[in-house]
């Protein structure tokens, strides 16, 4: 009865402010949900190792990431090659660059943040030429950043496990996928947890990535609880030698509050012995708008993130809000997906993310692209 | 996280109280608000260009002065605004005079085209037609088997073939022809807007089903992008319509907008939940106010100004605020809140709601129980509840028609609710939050 008794006083309460309002005739400014803290991210056990440098080999070599996205830039304008030309940038190109940037999703805060640091620097510097400003925009990009590790954690005693959560039709099980062919390339033996048994054919989805990359899997029947098939994959592991348990989870939406809360079990259950949860990895679509700093926040309440996946950069879109969740949350961005292979999957390079994020190869105007016709 | 649109004004316009008139400086400012909330609601830079602009021809001419609140006129006009571009003509689906009516669903990966595939097929059953779906998504591991378990659901067959995607579909549109299926809709699998040899896989598949439908499916949390691989999805099958999905969220969904705005073609269905009955056509109404950041709030207070009694709504508020709220009260505002709607529906269209409420179950059973209970009880057990005893208790299970155990539960809950009010001093004029970081964005020159 609690949610029924609830939601009554909240209405009288939300109802009276309404007439409060429209006393003194303006809209009803409506209770807030208090913004709450953000949840320190879980910084790596010391007994932990790096034992996934190899990671590099296996996967992407320097520049990948651009590589990779090449498609995506010809939509882009052409902003930085007619700053590199100029020789004094005035207001309509500091436009531009805004506009660019908020073109790749980084949120209008962080791009006036950008912006605005861009600009001191360069009235500081006194040099107003087109590399300037682009190397002053890079710095403040870079800013952004947090220094943190980037490579997945294993820990020192066997088996680790992986957790990997999101929305839903992000990537997730693509992902885990890719990642199962990495850690399979680093010699690990590898278990895939079917921790998704609500969406249909979800197991069967995840079993056909384990064929493909010749790892084994633990799944139960759909509509089962996922934090048993979770634990019995830890089980296993632990039981016949295995390396590392990867932990697929249906997609939720934050706003879901059953879904969270099932979400905190199921870490509870992936942290228990004889499992080392190492990584929690909150897979990020490269399409998502501002909504996904609110995905991020919660999810990192709910289940203390790690670490982001960004997949589909291989797409137009740009994946800045990426970065406005590093920014802002201190989650640092670990892998890129560029692709729907178990090879694409690279690790993130905050370098050719900002090069990303500025590059383009096509005459135009930030903003002529939409909007016009 | 986003402050409405309605906070950033108040600002503005207290000065415009104060002058009794705009500068042209502070247009300038209110416009910039607005184009704010317009990009973090997702709305593509250079709609908002246009869209801004417009908004300035319009509310520039009016005399603001004369407005009773400046702000709420302002708010208006952006709403109308939106609505227009949202809205535009409304697609009506007629039916092919040879059927099947053929239906061809397309996207980007991940959007969600395979669950809006079975409901929309649901919704033709609902619409008294006999669907067929067919799962030429061969991409993706497992595709068909979800079409296949989202079929059953739907009560609707599935047909489906490996191989090739554009023979399947072919076969498929055959299949319902044979077995005189008067809808066929066909599911294709994600792609790339800029993967050009998928995209040329799916025009192949639209040129030889030659389908009289062809949806583009998109995420309602999309960002700036939307219009991009919208643009390229048009160029290639001329879309007639959008569906947009996950609606559940809590994402503005301001790429409703931008396609809107830039393909032109109407936003047709709206996917509001995992069930596949959470599917509905689209309301540009509503849309606009969920971009603005401010939930359903105008038809709301229409709403509420119509059905709630203004005296009995602040009396409740004064006893919560003064901690005297007793069941003899939450009865009666129980009764007025009632006639909003179901409750779990009015919560939904409000910002502000702590999600643990808003997310809830709330069983509408549940509030008619809890007011049998209470209404079952005389005016002095509902003010003093210390004296309902064992027998009492009884007295009132029968006279409600539940049982002691539910009416002890009521009781206990009711009294650790106003525990915790009182703790918390709830009811007081919520403070307003300003956010800070707004406060210097105003000084700031932009177009
Ligand atoms: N182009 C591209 N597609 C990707 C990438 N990662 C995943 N996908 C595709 O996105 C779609 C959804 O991926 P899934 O792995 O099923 O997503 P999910 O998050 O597990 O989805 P749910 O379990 O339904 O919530 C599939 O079609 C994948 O092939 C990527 O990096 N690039
Ligand atoms: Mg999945």
């Amino acid at each position: 009865m609690i949610p029924v008794l609830a939601a009554v006083i909240v209405l009288v309460i939300i109802g009276s402010t309404f007439f409060l309002r429209a006393r003194r005739s303006k809209l009803p400014q409506l209770p807030k949900t208090p913004e709450k803290s953000v949840a320190e991210t879980v910084s790596a056990d010391s007994s932990l190792d790096m034992v996934s440098d190899r990671l590099d080999e296996a996967q992407a070599e320097p520049g990948d990431l651009v590589r990779g996205t090449i498609k995506s830039r010809s939509v882009f304008s052409n902003i930085i090659g007619k700053i590199r030309k100029s020789s004094s940038l005035d207001q309509q190109l500091w436009d531009e660059l805004e506009d660019t940037l908020l073109l790749s999703d980084l949120g209008l805060s962080l791009t006036e943040r950008v912006i605005e640091g861009a600009k001191a620097a360069v009235a500081k510097s006194q040099k107003t030429d087109g590399a300037a400003i682009i190397d002053a925009i890079r710095e403040q990009l870079r800013l952004l950043f947090v220094d943190a590790e980037r490579e997945l954690i294993y820990s020192g005693v066997t088996p680790t496990v992986w957790l990997i959560v999101g929305v839903n039709g992000v990537g997730k099980t693509t992902s885990i996928g890719k990642l199962s062919s990495l850690a399979a390339a680093d010699g690990k033996k590898v278990i895939l947890a079917a921790g998704d048994t609500f969406r249909a054919a979800a197991a069967d989805q995840l079993q056909g990535w384990a064929e493909r990359t010749s790892s084994d899997i633990v799944r139960s029947v759909p509509g089962a609880d996922p934090s048993s098939v979770v634990f019995d994959a830890i089980q296993k592991a632990a039981s016949r030698n295995y390396d590392l348990v990867i932990a697929d989870t249906a997609g939720r939406l934050h706003t879901k509050f059953n879904l969270m809360e099932e979400l905190k079990k199921l870490r509870r259950i992936a942290d228990k012995e004889p499992g080392h949860l190492c990584e929690v990895l909150l897979v990020l679509d490269a399409t998502t708008g501002q909504n996904g700093l609110i995905q991020a926040r919660e999810f990192t309440q709910a289940a203390n993130l790690t670490g982001v996946i960004l997949t589909k950069l291989d797409g137009s879109a740009k994946g800045g809000i990426a970065l406005a969740v590093e920014a802002e949350l201190g989650v640092p961005i670990k892998l890129v997906g560029v692709g729907e292979r178990a090879r694409d999957l690279i690790p993130f390079d905050p370098e050719e993310f900002i090069s990303l994020l500025l590059d383009v190869d096509q005459d135009g105007v930030a903003g002529k692209l939409a909007g016009d016709n | 996280m986003f402050d409405s649109l309605t906070d950033r004004f108040d600002d503005i316009f207290s000065r415009l109280r104060k002058k009794g008139r705009l500068s042209e400086a502070e247009v300038d400012a209110v416009l910039r608000e607005i184009r704010a909330a317009l990009i973090e609601a997702d709305v593509n830079v250079g709609v908002v260009r246009t869209l801004v602009e417009r908004i300035r021809q319009e509310t520039v001419g009016e005399d603001l002065q004369r407005s009773l609140s400046p702000s709420q006129h302002v708010i208006k006009a952006v709403n109308a605004e939106l609505t227009k571009v949202l809205g535009g003509e409304s697609l009506k689906i007629t039916y092919a005079s040879r059927p099947p009516t053929i239906v061809l669903m397309a996207g980007l990966q991940g959007v969600g085209k395979t669950t809006a595939a079975a409901k929309l097929a649901l919704w033709f059953r609902h619409q008294g037609r006999s669907p067929l779906l067919v799962g030429a998504d061969l991409q993706r591991p497992a595709a068909v088997e979800q079409l296949g378990v989202l079929a059953g659901q739907a009560g609707v067959d599935i047909f489906s073939l490996p191989g090739d995607p554009v023979t399947t579909a072919i076969a498929g549109v055959e299949e319902a022809r044979r077995l005189g299926r008067d809808v066929v809709i066909v599911d294709t699998a994600g792609r790339l807007s800029i993967d050009e040899e998928l995209m040329q896989e799916v025009e192949k598949i639209s040129s030889s089903i030659q389908p009289n439908y062809t949806f583009l499916v998109v995420d309602a949390m999309v960002g700036q992008d939307a219009v991009n691989s919208a643009k390229s999805f048009n160029e290639r099958l001329s879309l007639s319509g959008v569906i947009l999905t996950k609606l559940d969220g809590d994402s503005r969904g301001g790429a409703a907008l931008s396609v809107r705005h830039v393909v032109g073609k109407p936003i047709a269905f709206a996917s509001t939940g995992e069930k596949l009955a959470d599917f509905d056509i689209f309301y540009p109404d509503r849309m606009a106010n969920r971009i603005l950041g401010m939930g359903d709030v105008l038809s709301l207070i229409e709403q509420a100004e119509r059905t709630l009694d203004k005296e009995v709504t602040e009396k409740g508020a004064k006893k919560l605020r003064g901690g005297k709220f007793d069941l003899e009260d939450f009865l009666e505002q129980m009764q007025q809140v009632k006639k909003m709607g179901p409750l779990k529906g009015v919560l939904s269209m409000l910002p502000g709601v702590p999600k643990e409420i808003r997310n809830a179950d709330i069983d509408e059973r549940e509030l008619a129980k809890v007011e049998a209970i209470i209404s079952s009880m005389t005016r002095k057990e509902r003010a003093n509840p210390e004296m309902i005893d064992g027998s009492r208790r009884l007295r009132i299970a029968n006279g409600s028609g539940t049982s002691t155990a539910a009416v002890g539960t009521l009781l206990k809950q009711f009294k650790d609710m106003q525990k915790m009010m009182r703790s918390m001093g709830v009811g007081g004029p919520s403070p307003t939050k300003k956010a800070p970081n707004r406060a210097n964005n105003k000084k700031k020159k932009r177009r």
